[in-house]
């Protein structure tokens, strides 16, 4: 018998249609050439609804964490929805202690959305993926009428193992613990307004977009006490910090002139009227842990690619009010406060 | 930040903050009202109340642009997005103003609205240009500083002959507010506020010049010093109203040469005059009706104004009860005298318009400022 002939999807001029989430052929063939293609491991080649995934060892638990990415722009400096949709959750899988092991992913398309956007956005997940060592090992695509997207949304859901007697939370915190950042503040945030608002600097402020599992990783080796991890993402450190002082029942004081933040985006926000405190970073962590521990955990968070300008930032005191508060650079004090309202929507 | 940082020097701050400690008489007490919302800003964001000694006390002025803007205008501009179907172009602080209804512009856009946050006036007419066939308005608030913009727009927008671009045009002026909080009855009775300086404003004074505050120096015996918004600024210029009152001197000094001339942009005072004409009275929120305090379009723009255009009524709605967003404005209440500050009234559900804009007096307290407060 002659084998059904299915002319190859147009990757340089083709676009999404509704027929691509319909169930059919052509839904078949998308998810054949482009996802199974580029995904390409064990799980995805069975084809079966979902993946059968190996029992984590012995006293391991399991930790699960969801994230969906709608940034606009869909491509900026330093990445692109795809890697972001990767990193954005082996971060928090990895925030949690554990080590990522597998990520599902599914997608929201909007009919008429150039395929090849959607191969590059593909590609560039897969290689987050391949780098990070997560397989992406099932999914989900879905198409919705024009207009009814805005090209493209991401869903990704990550599995990872936690060892026997680490426990990482936001209510750990303690009066005296010190208060670690890895790197520049707002990176990933002001990348993504000033491509939105059409600035031009001296040289392209990129987003830290990156997999952290590494850099926590050696933190934890470093310092094994560790009481709090998290990544600074939308809201930025103020948020982070203010929930952290919250579940823990704790203040937190910073240290301004401590604060890490490159010249380029603290121009970007001066000009803007914003706070490089309130703004979402994707590539970094903050970490707290005893006093004694610090030192050791810079130290360890500097000798990694990703944690060069790790800085330590501030103190956790007593405080029944929960305030997180600034030493001023002046010398004066201030409260830093949650970010009241959407400062930048879809940053993320 | 190059020509930046250098106004931010902790060191030079220190060395300010000592000079202020030992000039200021510890028997008298110095209150000084800085106009601007940019300085409240600025005092709030960097803690310099810390810096100051405690017979020196800073009170909160009016300069907060979405501030004094009274809910009137607010319904204005919804109801033209709502009912006219028009597309309005706004400053994002104004989005979470409280007007009439529970509605905010934020919950009529929710409900369908067209409304947009632009960062500058220009986008409204980019807008308004790449899109014929919609009714393009720009809801034009601000003092002096943000007026100039605005008068450039419409006379664009006149050159272009665009038949669907209009401004709803509520900027204010400046000298006005300040002669108001000076004749206020409280600042008059005894035990009321006794103001003895202002910090003049930075941005409005580059336009305007150093010359329309000698009056409050000369009729009213109040010291004047105008200053930029960055923290150096601010603490040199509270040590220049400490010297002024300390020597019995009432006069305007200029601590933003860099900026501020006595005259001010003449070419922006020129093009304000050709575009706006002055209203006879404004309603403020906090202030009232002040009259000749506020700007509106000229009759040779006039298909430029939106007031006219859309046949606009004035509806003046009063404030909540409780709120006390219009004393606060007057400086003669704080917000921590305010029943609703940091109960019903917070950043993320303004009651008044001072807990929204971050240059209100309510909101910079209660995002900077709390830290110093008694209890939470």
């Amino acid at each position: 018998m002659k084998k059904a002939y299915l002319r190859p999807l147009d990757l340089a001029r083709g676009a999404v249609d509704l027929s691509h989430g319909g169930g059919g052929r052509a839904m078949q063939q998308l998810i054949g050439e482009l996802f199974a293609k580029a995904f390409d491991n064990e799980w995805l080649r069975r084809g079966d609804d979902g993946a059968v995934l190996p029992a984590p060892a012995a006293g391991e638990r399991l930790v699960v964490a969801t994230d969906a990415h709608v940034v606009s722009p869909l491509f900026f400096p330093g990445g692109d929805i795809g890697c972001l949709a990767v990193h954005g959750t082996v971060n928090d899988v990895a925030m949690m202690g554990a080590r990522p092991l597998y990520l599902a992913a599914s997608f929201i398309l909007e009919e008429g959305f150039p395929l090849a956007d959607l191969a590059r956005i593909v590609a560039s997940m897969a290689a987050a993926a391949r780098e990070a060592g997560v397989p992406v090992v099932t999914g989900d695509t879905k198409v919705v009428e024009k207009g009814k997207g805005d090209g493209i949304f991401i869903t990704t859901t990550g599995v990872g193992a936690l060892p026997a007697g680490r426990e990482l939370s936001g209510a750990n915190a303690r009066p005296g613990d010190a208060v670690i950042v890895s790197g520049t503040l707002g990176d990933h945030g002001m990348a993504i307004m000033a491509r939105r608002e059409g600035l031009a600097f001296e040289s392209e402020i990129r987003s830290d977009t990156a997999a952290l599992h590494g850099l926590v990783a050696a933190a934890l080796a470093a310092a094994p006490g560790m009481r709090v991890l998290r990544d600074p993402t939308r809201g930025g450190l103020a948020a982070t910090l203010n929930e952290i002082a919250r579940q823990s029942g704790v203040g937190i004081v910073l240290d301004e002139k401590a604060l890490p933040v490159d010249p380029q985006v603290a121009a970007a926000c001066e000009f803007l009227g914003l706070d490089p405190l309130h703004i979402a970073n994707e590539g970094k962590l903050i970490a707290i842990c005893g006093a004694d521990e610090a030192e050791a955990l810079v130290a360890a968070l500097r000798a990694h690619p990703l944690g060069l300008q790790a800085a330590r930032v501030g103190e956790v005191c007593a405080d029944e009010r929960c305030f997180v508060q600034m030493k001023t650079a002046l010398g004066g004090r201030r409260m830093v406060d949650w970010l009241a309202g959407e400062q930048l929507p879809r940053i993320c | 930040m190059k020509y930046v940082d250098e106004f931010r020097d902790g060191e030079l701050a220190r060395g300010i903050s000592a000079a202020i400690a030992r000039e200021a008489s510890p028997a008298r007490r110095y209150a000084f009202m800085e106009f601007c919302g940019g300085h409240t800003h600025a005092i709030s964001r960097y803690g310099l109340a810390d810096l100051l000694p405690p017979q020196v006390r800073m009170i909160h002025g009016p300069g907060c642009p979405v501030c004094v803007l009274p809910i009137g205008r607010i319904d204005q501009a919804i109801r033209l997005a709502l009912d006219e179907g028009v597309t309005l172009c706004t400053y994002a602080d104004t989005l979470r103003v409280p007007a009439s209804a529970g509605l905010t512009m934020l919950r009529a856009r929710a409900r369908g609205a067209d409304i947009r946050m632009i960062y500058s006036a220009a986008e409204a007419l980019d807008l308004a240009r790449r899109e014929p066939g919609r009714q393009v308005v720009f809801f034009a608030i601000g003092f002096e500083t943000t007026t100039p913009p605005t008068a450039l727009l419409v006379r664009q927008a006149a050159a272009l002959g665009l038949a669907n671009f209009s401004v709803l045009c509520c900027h204010v002026l400046t000298p006005p507010a300040i002669a108001a909080i000076l004749d206020a009855p409280e600042a008059r009775a005894p035990g009321g506020v006794a103001l003895d300086g202002f910090i003049g404003p930075a941005h409005v004074s580059t336009v305007i010049g150093s010359r329309p505050y000698a009056r409050f120096a000369a009729a009213y015996r109040k010291p004047v010093v105008i200053a930029g918004f960055e923290p150096l600024d601010v603490m040199q210029s509270i040590l220049m109203l400490v010297r002024q009152v300390n020597d019995g001197r009432a006069e305007v000094e200029n601590e933003f040469t860099r900026a501020v001339t006595e005259d001010g942009n003449l070419k922006a005072q020129a093009l304000m005059a050709d575009v706006f004409a002055l209203r006879e009275s404004f309603e403020w929120r906090g202030l009232g009706v002040l009259p000749r305090s506020a700007l509106r379009i000229h009759e040779r723009y006039a298909a430029f104004d939106a007031e006219a255009r859309f046949g606009l009524a004035y509806t003046p709605v009063a404030d909540h009860k409780a709120c006390e967003c219009g004393p606060i404005l007057r400086g003669v209440k704080g917000p921590l005298d305010c029943k609703l500050f940091g109960t019903v009234c917070t950043p993320e559900t303004p009651m008044g318009a001072c807990m929204v804009s971050s240059e209100g007096a309510c909101a910079a307290h209660y995002t900077y400022g709390r830290v110093r407060d008694a209890s939470g």
